[in-house]
């Protein structure tokens, strides 16, 4: 029987003479990345920011967009972002923080629930208060780093520092990336955002995993080899897995984007690239690294 | 390779026999669930999995207890032992008992008194619990000065206490209150210092839930002033039921806490909603003398500060139960008497976060998530099977029980099934085929070295277990940091991904191992299908 793949067995691919167009690439990914997050920031959503999120569907006929957007001015909300999705039936309108405290957030949905329910459902109420938001701020940023710290705990009992340093850098660079990729495309940024990073960062360091594992194999294996071509040797060997895998994730991950719902797209979409780029950077910024901090220093000793 | 020993099929057939076995509760109607609940002996597993309330819609509230409040609350009734025991020990002073922030202070110039008094107040501050052997520091500090300023000052400790107490008053108040409005399972808990969080499943109104859960509910009966009352004595409240604010005599006749009952009803005459309500021997003496001495005379139904009604005592009420009035509407009687019924709140409480997710969105959830599985199952089942064949048909299989699994563990954990949760099974499904591809790509690389079938199998699984390990448990630590970290629907996804992952090391490495050995047993293949 005949089987299909996407990589062909055997590939002698040279991917490490392409770091020389990956190195660049990435650079400039990440400083946009820097430069957007800095310019932009990112887009909070209520658990971040505060504020209050409702999700409403028209009793019948569409959602009347300019009627919701108005509401902000009738009741001196500020601005309130009002979005159509699904049906013409269905919006979520978002209202700023209120000043005043908790107290506040809970008059202004009062004061909009009164107006507006004789014309809509409420499928979905979220009222995040100035101090549960900046509690959740603390315990994201706190989950972002405890992450981080992990992965270098792990990577030093696991590898030679060469290697570690490879699998960092290339975690790091996944960061940035989906960091970026929040800050471009305005994605809201949750607490389901923070669950897709550290998944993410779980991912990324996986994908590397699996290629380090096979260099330090190759390492011991080919003492004589130099080593872009052994780099190139154990990527050509992993190849098949790493598409692999990506692809089923990456499958799976677009039944989600597609069929998952409104409410979890962000999260899948921002996993898909989170995927992708874990995918790339193991191949071509993890390893290339390896041939700058001579790595074969370290297999002789090890 | 081909031997395994006997327990070892064995425990992997139980394991996944018994995960089937979990899950068929949950695949069940509900009335035909409870049903087998009470026609199964008890140790028959008919748990279906636990929803989030995201899914299965419903208000999670968290509400904070008014510290402020509390702490106010503390110091006026400190100073009002400080004048009681000054009282009782004809200690003279001079001015009068100040409160200043946490500070009760006052002047007792003489020396002699200071000596009788200052015991007495000391006493206040032995810490309570103390005769259980609960050692904790002493709610109240004492400061005498030389000149008689006696300062009493509550301490962090005497602050925390009293909070710690009216948070559990707290949550006995709203589960009263909650299981009043007739919900099933509502989740009541402590959470931090100083909040409780509400979670009320499958609630229609919210508004209702929100109204019931943030009334104090503190209930007065006072007596409305005279024109000519000193302004020392009285207080000027909002009325309810007319705009303009009523003079009302400081001193509380009768308090909320002397209610045994409280019913909604209507006013026989007129048919307006009312409360019907009864006092417990205490507050109907209290109410039957304050009735008694003030024939004629209109008293004021305070709740929360503001008057309700104030009708005129038209002859002395000593039957102990009495009827509220105040322009209700049926709901405003109904709710007033359940929050009569439960009792007041010891503190203001506010909502400090509130998520709500209507049935119908839940619903949706669900049939999105369900979608989603079946089309990336269906995707990566395909993908599987067109790749490695045979082998990959294996891979499916575990596949298959690895999901099951991961559903059985959900429900013998009795962890709770979020929207991110469904996520995190969906991703497991794209990744928990990652450790077959490993094994099936390493013994392909094997086979091309020029190894014979079974070596190639054999280096295969070996050479590939310590990379699955490795690999697997980075996931598992994102997993378990998201864990400690995230709550409700992210502790949901942390939940499903961590099983996904357990269960894959036993699915994809020991099932497909031994379905590959008996596969090779029979047919003694030449070739790798892959």
């Amino acid at each position: 029987m005949r089987t299909f793949r996407l990589a062909p067995d055997n590939m002698t691919f040279g991917f490490m003479r392409l770091r020389r167009v990956s190195y660049p690439f990435s650079a400039l990914m990440s400083i946009i990345s820097v430069l957007m997050f800095l310019a932009w920031g990112l887009n909070f959503g209520i658990d971040f920011a505060g504020g209050t999120l409702l999700e409403v569907r028209a009793k019948s006929g569409t959602a009347d967009l300019t009627q919701l957007r108005g509401l902000g001015d009738r009741f001196a909300l500020g601005e309130v972002e009002v979005q159509a999705f699904g049906g013409n039936a269905d919006a979520t309108v978002r209202i700023r923080l209120q000043p005043g405290g908790d107290a506040a957030q809970q008059a202004a949905v009062e004061r909009v629930r009164e107006a507006i329910t004789s014309d809509y459902e409420f499928r979905r109420i979220e009222v995040v208060g100035p101090r549960v938001s900046g509690e959740l701020v603390q315990s994201g940023t706190l989950g972002v780093v405890l992450s981080i710290v992990s992965v270098l705990i792990y990577l030093w009992f696991r590898y030679e520092w060469q290697l570690a340093v490879a699998a960092v850098i290339a975690t790091m660079h996944d960061l940035l990336l989906t960091v970026g990729f929040f800050a471009v495309t305005r994605l809201e940024f949750n607490i389901t955002s923070i669950a897709a990073i550290l998944t993410i960062v779980g991912l990324s360091l996986n994908e590397t995993v699996v290629v380090l594992d096979r260099i330090r194999e190759m390492m011991k294996k080919y003492k004589k080899l130099p080593i872009p071509q052994m780099i190139d040797l154990s990527i050509n060997a992993v190849l098949s897995r790493t598409i692999m895998t990506s692809t089923t994730t990456l499958l799976a991950l677009i039944a989600l984007v597609l069929f998952g719902g409104h409410v979890i797209q962000s999260f899948s979409l921002a996993m898909m690239f989170g995927v992708i780029v874990a995918t790339y950077s193991s191949i071509f910024i993890c390893s290339p690294i390896l041939i700058y901090l001579g790595v074969r220093d370290a297999a002789d000793k090890g | 390779m081909l031997r395994f020993a006997r327990w070892k099929v064995a425990s992997v057939l139980a394991m996944s026999l018994v995960s089937i076995f979990l899950i068929v509760p949950s695949l069940l109607p509900a009335d035909l669930r409870s049903a087998m609940q009470k026609a199964l002996p008890k140790w028959v597993p008919t748990q279906a999995i636990v929803l989030g309330l995201d899914l299965q819609g419903g208000a999670h509230l968290l509400l904070e207890v008014d510290s402020s409040d509390v702490l106010r609350s503390q110091v006026n009734n400190l100073r009002d032992d400080v004048r009681r025991i000054l009282r009782e020990e004809n200690a003279r002073l001079s001015g009068g008992i100040g409160i200043q922030g946490r500070t009760v202070q006052f002047r007792v110039p003489e020396q002699a008194d200071r000596n009788r008094a200052l015991p007495k107040l000391r006493a206040l501050s032995n810490p309570t619990g103390s005769a259980l052997g609960v050692v904790s520091a002493p709610p109240y500090e004492i400061n005498e000065q030389p000149d008689g300023l006696v300062q009493i000052v509550v301490t962090d400790a005497g602050v925390n206490e009293r909070v710690r107490r009216a948070v559990d008053q707290t949550i006995e108040v709203l589960r009263r209150r909650v299981d009043a409005l007739g919900t099933t399972e509502p989740n009541i808990q402590r959470q931090g210092a100083d909040r409780v969080l509400v979670q009320v499943p499958g609630l229609q109104d919210t508004n209702r839930l929100k109204e019931i859960l943030g009334t104090t509910a503190k209930l007065e009966f006072r007596m409305v002033a005279d024109p000519g009352a000193s302004p020392a004595d009285v207080d000027q409240l909002d009325q309810t039921d007319q705009p303009g604010k009523i003079g009302v005599e400081k001193r509380v006749m009768v308090e909320g806490e002397d209610l045994t009952d409280a019913q909604p009803s209507f006013d026989q005459r007129t048919g307006e909603p009312v409360v019907n309500f009864r006092f417990n021997i205490r507050g109907g003496q209290r109410f039957g003398e304050a009735t008694s001495a003030n024939v004629g005379r209109p008293f004021a139904i305070v709740l929360d500060n503001k008057v309700i009604s104030a009708p005129r005592i038209l002859s002395p009420i000593t039957g102990g139960s009495g009827q509220i009035s105040g322009r209700f509407t049926v709901e405003q009687a109904n709710n007033l008497s359940i929050l009569l019924r439960a009792g007041a709140l010891p503190a203001k409480l506010s909502i400090v976060e509130e998520r709500t997710v209507g049935p119908g969105l839940g619903q949706d959830s669900i049939e999105a998530g369900k979608r989603a599985a079946y089309v990336a199952g269906i995707l990566v089942f395909c993908y599987m099977l067109i790749t490695y064949g045979v082998f990959g048909i294996f891979a499916d299989l575990a596949l298959a029980i690895h999901i099951v699994m991961i559903f059985a563990g959900l429900v013998l954990l009795q962890a709770t099934l979020t929207l991110p949760g469904i996520a995190g099974i969906v991703l497991t499904i794209g990744m928990a085929v990652d450790s077959n591809v490993l094994i099936y790509e390493r013994i392909r690389e094997e086979a091309r070295a020029g190894r014979s079938v079974v070596t190639a199998l054999d280096a295969g699984f070996n050479r590939a277990f310590a990379t699955i390990i490795d690999s697997q448990s980075t996931m598992f630590v994102a997993a378990v940091i998201l864990y400690f970290l995230g709550s409700g629907p992210v502790r949901g996804f942390a939940v499903s991904l961590g099983l996904g992952i357990l269960t894959t090391v036993v699915t994809a490495v020991t099932m497909t191992r031994m379905m590959i050995a008996l596969w090779y047993r029979f047919g003694r293949p030449q070739k790798l299908p892959i």
